[in-house]
């Protein structure tokens, strides 16, 4: 981490939730989690209380279990759940960009190309970083269902790319309220202004020489302000591809004052 | 942070601070108070101001990071508010890019002041030029544009290093980050015009002073490293928009306060 010495989170809120994985155990690590204690055992109860029909490999289901078409799948609580919210979407908006890439929509320019190609590499840089950093926490692998994009048909391609970005911006704006570790807040931004680019990039694509990279369908005109959606928001719209069902119910609710 | 504060942090990093100070303004506070006395009666002045506009409401560390954003937004409005008044420097396809975006930043200026009330630091004056290195940035397209993109990603890693200190306060936060992610949108738009990829690769950009991507190219989050087997390296630092402190964003600022 670059941001030096982050501020403490306030005392009403709780400690990081971030689990303690075996890659970054070192002392460092550990100082920076202490109080994961705490938090192993909020995890571990929130997660007997999963409807996963059977046990998967670890307490969330393990990073490289598969899911099952029809599975309720449960966020969890506290900052692994925000984080695993942020996992879920990454892993959605991934698996479109590879199929994209795998076989690009007709009359691709070079250009158009080259920008899903990195839009992808990007994103796998980011799903790879959550399935590392949940570790054992980890929600596992969906079962995505894009057969109601043609993609074939660059509209149809641009417009699906540009709703995932536009969404998975929208949502890291709204989830920032809902982390109580700074750290995890810092990381947070870190991604969410690169998903902001990615879609005014797409937006660019799709309407070329217009005012749609920052179109005032998703940021205010009068306040200047880009769309901000809380988990309950941004699910049911992501779920239009996601073949389990994703539950928000543990996740942190923000404050209001 | 009141303005105070920010000049008094700036003066470290331009000991002539001061001196192009002070014809700001004869209304401004620097006036007010005397070269010498700024930095020790300035904060004294500006918590009072504060303490009346809001008595305990707004906690002091979030007044100071709305008047850092806000101090940030001014030089964007009216980078932009100059630029679209300059005959003939923004045209066709810039104009309407540039329209969009000068539409948003006299928003944020609005909504922080709204926010901030009386705690409100004033606008200061600005040297487009920042001392001549960039010579007549309202008549020369390019030198505009690469200005533009200099404060647009700068702005970008300013809130984005800011956020931790919001933390206090859910809707102060997110206000931040909707105002943050507009932000990287004008950037990647601004980049684009100038031919560059919407996005950050590596450390550098051309003509672009160097300070503004210091430390981009990290690939190392929370220890873990985003190197991944077949995706260049390269690509995997735009995956990441670093945050830049209060003290690094002044120092890239400080040579465009007139």
């Amino acid at each position: 981490m670059k941001t030096s010495s982050p501020q403490q989170p306030p005392a009403q809120k709780p400690v990081s939730v971030l689990p303690v994985v075996p890659l970054f155990s070192g002392r460092r690590m550990f100082m920076r989690y202490a109080g994961v204690a705490t938090a192993t055992g909020l995890v571990m109860s929130a997660c007997t209380n999963t409807l996963i029909p059977e046990p998967l490999a670890g307490p969330g289901g393990g990073s490289t279990a598969n899911a099952r078409i029809g599975d309720v799948i449960d966020l969890g609580s506290g900052d692994i759940g925000v984080l695993n919210y942020a996992y879920a979407l990454e892993q959605a908006e991934l698996r479109f960009l590879e199929l994209v890439t795998d076989n690009f929509y007709d009359n691709a320019t070079e250009v158009e190309k080259q920008v899903f190609i990195e839009l992808r590499n990007q994103e796998i840089t980011h799903r790879e970083f959550f399935k590392k950093v949940l570790g054992s926490y980890a929600i596992p692998t969906l079962t995505l269902d894009y057969s109601s994009v043609n993609f074939r048909n660059r509209d149809s391609v641009l417009d699906t790319a540009m709703a995932f970005a536009d969404l998975a911006t929208s949502a890291y704006n709204g989830a920032g309220q809902l982390l109580s570790n700074a750290t995890n807040l810092a990381i947070s931004g870190i991604i969410v202004s690169v998903e902001a680019r990615h879609a005014a990039a797409v937006r660019e694509l799709r309407y070329p020489n217009t005012t749609s990279f920052a179109g005032d369908d998703v940021i205010d005109p009068v306040t200047g302000l880009e769309v901000a959606r809380l988990p309950n928001e941004v699910v049911p719209i992501a779920s239009k591809f996601i073949k389990e069902t994703l539950s928000t119910a543990n996740l942190p609710s923000p404050m209001t004052a | 942070m009141n303005i105070q504060a920010i000049i008094a942090d700036l003066s470290k990093t331009d000991p002539e601070l001061y001196d192009r100070l002070e014809h700001v303004s004869r209304r401004s506070l620097f006036n007010m108070i005397g070269r010498k006395a700024a930095q020790v009666a300035a904060p004294v002045v500006a918590m009072s101001a504060v303490n009346r506009a809001y008595g305990q409401t707004l906690p002091q560390p979030i007044v100071d990071v709305l008047n850092f954003a806000l101090t940030l937004e001014y030089l964007e409005a009216e980078f932009y508010n100059v630029g679209m008044d300059s005959a003939g420097l923004l045209t066709g396809t810039a104009r309407t890019v540039y329209g969009q975006i000068q539409k948003h930043e006299n928003a944020h200026v609005k909504l922080l002041k709204d926010t901030l009330g009386t705690a409100a630091v004033a606008k200061p004056a600005f040297d487009f030029t920042a001392k001549g290195a960039f010579p007549n940035p309202f008549s020369n397209y390019q030198v505009y544009l690469t200005l533009s993109q200099a404060f647009e990603d700068t702005g970008v890693r300013a809130y984005k290093g800011q956020a931790p200190a919001l933390i206090s306060s859910d809707p102060i936060l997110t206000t931040a980050l909707r105002i943050h992610s507009v932000e990287a949108r004008h950037a990647a738009r601004v980049r684009m015009l100038r031919g560059e990829k919407p996005w950050i690769t590596g450390n550098t950009s051309p003509g672009v002073p160097p300070a503004v991507y210091a430390g981009d190219e990290s690939t190392v989050h929370l220890e873990i490293s985003s190197i991944i087997q077949g995706i260049p390296v390269e690509q995997s630092t735009q995956a990441w928009d670093e945050p830049l402190s209060k003290e690094d964003v002044l120092k890239i600022v400080a040579p465009f306060l007139a």
